[in-house]
């Protein structure tokens, strides 16, 4: 079972909501719309559940053409934000409903929700009310509910946000653990990158209701297609600072590197985790006043000024220095994303074309 | 501004507390210097926001006293206290404007327009909102409506403490960066005492000079980022601070050698006899992928690749262990041993973790 | 949130509208044709042009009784959307005496018109009556039967007690959606009671607010039964409003063609003011 959307777009009142839209997902797969609120993740989703209607283009599960189907119809499972149960009815009822209207015979409904509950670990609280539950054990809840159906095409739309930090820790890994099991096409929202490198899969950045770059999640953090891109997919933000090329060298203040590209200005992007405090073979010294420190324990995060741009650094470690100095921190050329001016990319960093 | 002091507080939310479940917050006496950035971190229902609305006077202890410096403020109310509190969710006036939300706190204490106006313009350039000043708070996002609430916190300069709870819920990513390092900021441009509620361990530990651990109404560890990180005093801290948290093995200590699956591994320390559930803890950070004989036998089932490293997602025995691999790092196919640092492992009893004794690191 | 398009949905209101255009549209145009003809009664018929609108347009009968209709509906309001306010202000929030309170208030919503109206009519008796009796006792003149005045604050009183209650539930919704950190933010900035009545629960109860007016005034404007049980629209015209005016000169004096004419001006002016306030008030929320 393939989903494709060919150049599917949307607009109300003039107002463009999604961009015309190439995608394809294949059987099997986890799909990760990663962007910031309001980039049209949700829009892209609703569309996909048919709870939309496109304004321009197709949609074709398995090569027939659905695009004016009514939901009912399509084999489509959501799970939103807010947990949301029949507050009245049991663990097992909740779990048991989808399988009810579809018709199902009674032992048939039994062994699927035994089945799906097992796979959620709810087995325990099978007969306990959803508000009886944890806030985690909800939305397993939930996931269950979506599961059962046996949908071809399961939609999660930011299914952890309202959950605690170390739960949603926890979900991440048995998402993907999950998804194996059932051989359906997921597509998951979510607006933070380590969740979509997390989930692994594949990834379609968003950003102003345009899919920038769709393909394996790695492959796109490591190799984005533009600048847009490679915002979107740091968490720290990435670092830019304009630079000068001519004669095949580039230079960020006094530091240098040779660069095979055409003169003229561009836009240098690396990430915070690639800038160090210690010098190894081959990384430029990088000077930039220290702005504030935050400390987590294993690593640092250093909130650095250099002239007109603010970078984050992450540091290993627990590195205290006195705030308002001069630092040195050392980047590796082969980590330096070089854009045009326009913010399409003109040369990748060279560790992820090794990759 | 003052020191804060609890002394053997406890609360429970029934009239007559019997069992050890019944209470919200067991006993507990801690001090809040004044100034200091202080995080309480701990999962939903652990009861830090019963705590923080005991010291915002909201709430009225069943036992214990709250006291600021030397003054027992136990019986008064959040007014009498001069604290500031930013919520969950924004909340601002949404028919008045920004200016006017901004000076309410002051106004309604009868400061002369003048000092106001000048508080105000101060404020709202901390927070970034000059231009803003004279929209009015409905219709604006979330997170400029919860950036007021901050400044509605920050806009009286002799308060007690300003308290936080949870207050970067609804923001985006790239907004808790920015909201994040402002409050630093203004921590250290204004010195007021900052608590600061949450269940996100980065917000915390990258906020606070001091994390307040919390869990089921205890304060398992009050520390620094670093001292959680290195040396969690509870398997719970350990597990809670981390991403992946500190992987536990059931073991026998003898000495200074842990027996685990029947391997003896070395120790930094020596150990007394220990009596009750014994286990060796130790992040993923400081363990290392290995093939051969040496170390605890692994099997891998699977890797993640998280950017900047991977987490290698594996079991010893039947424990769940990961461990960290940094970027650039090759793993090698055949890995099939864990080989600990033995500088960071801690030996835990019952949960909590086991001082190294003096005498025994001689044998 | 965006719904799907689907221009067959409307289908689904078709029997509705059917039924709406049976029930409603179609006595109101009989209404119509009545208010353009003159009758003298063998189902014959006369051209009247817009005769009845100017007689109804320039009758002092009905001027004062609109007169007394606007007297009316904005003593009710006055009375009825404060009162509401502060009664729902001041109810238990939770526990078993918000259950209770909720219970008491919506009793009188319960009750038949025409049964508020008898009890108030026996309840006002100078000498059997409750309130009328002990008013007497107490040295007080009081009788709604032949003193204006009296008749007036009774069936005031009388819708008072009938109707607040709704204003207040409403209210009272409203104000049960307010988060409980609102009113702690407001503690903490030390605002005044008026000052967390203005800011905070003023403005959230302003959607309610907004329905509850337009119920009150259009069904103050349109009130018939209670007074017409009570004071039959006296002593004299005091108490005759609207509707019991338009009943007396359909039913009583067979005028249909004046009355016909006087039903489509009365249903055009409540139709006005309703939507005067209601783009009075969104306005403002808007704005806001």
């Amino acid at each position: 079972m393939t989903l494709e959307l060919r150049a599917v777009g949307k607009s109300v009142g003039g107002k463009v909501h999604l961009h015309p839209t190439d995608l394809v997902m294949q059987p099997g797969s986890m799909n990760v719309l990663l962007g910031p609120t309001l980039a049209g993740k949700t829009t892209l989703m609703r569309l996909m559940a048919g709870l939309e209607r496109p304004t321009e283009g197709q949609m074709l599960w398995n090569g027939k053409d659905v695009t004016g189907q009514r939901v009912q119809d399509r084999k489509v499972a959501m799970v939103y934000q807010q947990f949301i149960n029949y507050p009245s009815m049991s663990v097992y009822d909740n779990i048991a409903s989808p399988l009810r209207l579809m018709g199902a015979a009674r032992g048939e409904i039994d062994r699927r929700v035994r089945e799906t509950a097992e796979m959620m670990r709810l087995t325990p609280m099978l007969e306990r009310r959803p508000l009886e539950l944890s806030g985690g054990q909800q939305q397993r809840c939930a996931l269950a509910r979506a599961l059962v159906k046996d949908a071809g095409l399961v939609l999660l739309d930011e299914p952890l946000a309202n959950l605690d930090y170390k739960l949603r820790e926890e979900l991440r890994v048995e998402i993907p653990r999950i998804f194996e099991e059932s051989g359906a096409i997921f597509v998951y929202a979510t607006t933070e990158p380590e969740e979509a490198l997390l989930l692994g899969g594949n990834t379609a950045t968003l950003w102003e209701g345009r899919v920038t770059q769709f393909g394996p999640t790695p492959r796109v953090y490591r190799a984005p297609r533009d600048a847009v891109t490679a915002r979107v997919f740091s968490d720290p933000p990435m670092n830019f600072s304009t630079v000068r090329l001519s004669n095949k060298h580039a230079a960020i203040g006094q530091a240098e590197w040779q660069a095979d590209l055409a003169d003229g200005e561009y836009l240098a992007g690396f990430r915070a985790a690639h800038l160090s405090l210690d010098q190894t073979a081959g990384t430029l010294p990088l000077t930039a006043v220290l702005e504030s420190v935050e400390i987590t324990g294993a690593q640092t995060f250093l909130h650095l000024r250099h002239g007109p741009d603010s970078w984050v650094g992450l540091v290993d470690g627990v590195q205290r220095r006195e705030l308002g100095q001069e630092l040195t921190v050392w980047l590796d050329p082969a980590h330096i994303y070089l854009f045009t001016p326009e913010g399409d990319l003109a040369r990748t960093a060279t560790y992820a074309a090794a990759a | 501004m003052a020191q804060i002091i609890l002394e053997n507080l406890s609360h429970s939310y029934l009239p007559n507390p019997s069992k050890d479940e019944d209470w919200a917050l067991k006993p507990m006496t801690l001090t809040w210097e004044d100034g200091g950035a202080y995080a309480l971190l701990g999962s939903s229902g652990c009861g830090k926001s019963t705590l923080l609305n005991i010291i915002s006077g909201l709430l009225r202890p069943s036992r214990g006293r709250v006291l600021f410096g030397d003054r027992d403020m136990t019986g008064l109310s959040t007014m009498e206290r001069n604290i500031a509190q930013v919520f969950q969710f924004p909340v601002v006036y949404d028919t008045m404007s920004v200016r006017d939300n901004l000076a309410f706190p002051l106004r309604n204490r009868g400061l002369p327009q003048d000092q106001v106006a000048a508080r105000v313009a101060e404020v709202a350039e901390m927070i970034g909102m000059r231009d803003m000043l004279d929209r009015r708070a409905r219709g604006l996002t979330a997170d400029a409506k919860q950036k007021i609430s901050l400044g509605r916190g920050m806009v009286r300069q002799d308060v007690n403490a300003i308290l936080f709870d949870e207050p970067l819920t609804v923001i985006d990513p790239h907004m808790k960066w920015e909201l994040r390092t402002q409050l630093k900021d203004l921590h250290r441009r204004f010195g007021h005492t900052m608590i600061y509620v949450t269940h996100d361990q980065t917000e915390a530990l990258t906020f606070a000079d001091q994390v307040v651990v919390m869990y089921d109404g205890r304060v398992v560890q009050a520390g620094t980022p670093q001292a959680l990180f290195d040396a969690p005093e509870h398997t719970f801290v350990g597990y809670f601070i981390g991403s992946p948290g500190m992987n536990l093995m059931d073991a026998r200590i003898e000495g200074a050698t842990a027996h685990i699956e029947g391997v003896q591994l070395p120790l930094a320390h020596g150990y007394g006899a220990l009596e009750g559930k014994t286990q060796l803890g130790i992040r993923p950070e400081f363990l290392r992928l290995g093939t051969g004989q040496e170390g605890l036998p692994y099997t891998i089932r699977r890797i993640e690749d998280v950017g900047h490293h991977r987490i290698v997602r594996g079991h010893v025995g039947k424990a769940d262990v990961n461990v960290i691999v940094p970027e650039g790092q090759p793993i090698p196919a055949d890995a099939n041993r864990v080989l600990p640092d033995p500088v960071h492992a801690h030996v835990y009893l019952d949960d909590w973790r086991v001082a190294p004794s003096n005498l025994e690191r001689a044998a | 949130m965006e719904k799907p398009v689907n221009n067959r949905a409307w289908f689904l209101v078709l029997p509705v509208l059917l039924l709406v255009a049976f029930s409603a549209i179609l006595p109101l145009m009989t209404v119509v044709n009545y208010s353009v003809q003159d009758t003298f009664g063998g189902n014959q018929f006369f051209w009247a042009g817009l005769d009845w609108f100017e007689e109804v347009i320039h009758s002092d009968r009905i001027r004062a009784a609109l007169g007394r209709q606007v007297l009316f509906s904005a003593i009710i309001l006055a009375i009825e959307i404060p009162l509401g306010i502060f009664v729902a202000l001041n109810m238990p929030k939770k526990g078993i005496w918000a259950s209770f309170c909720l219970v008491l208030m919506a009793l009188p919503l319960l009750i038949p018109w025409n049964v508020v109206g008898t009890i108030w009519q026996v309840f006002g008796r100078v000498d059997i009556g409750l309130l009328g009796y002990t008013l007497r006792k107490l040295g007080i003149s009081y009788n709604y039967v032949n003193n204006a005045m009296d008749a007036w604050i009774t069936v005031i009183v009388m819708d008072v007690w009938h109707w607040t209650s709704l204003v207040a539930l409403l209210c009272y919704a409203g104000l049960q959606s307010i988060p409980d950190a609102y009113y702690q933010a407001a503690k903490i900035d030390q605002a005044s009671r008026w000052k967390v009545f203005r800011y905070i629960e003023l403005p959230k109860m302003q959607g309610v607010l907004l329905i509850a007016v337009l119920l009150r005034f259009m069904d103050s404007f349109m009130i018939y039964t209670e007074p017409f049980v009570v004071t039959g629209g006296g002593p004299g015209n005091a108490t005759t409003f609207l509707s019991i005016d338009l009943v007396k000169m359909a039913v009583g004096q067979f005028d249909l063609g004046p009355a016909a004419a006087f039903s489509l001006i009365y249903f055009l002016v409540i139709l006005l003011i309703s939507f005067v306030f209601y783009t009075v008030m969104t306005r403002q929320k808007e704005g806001e």
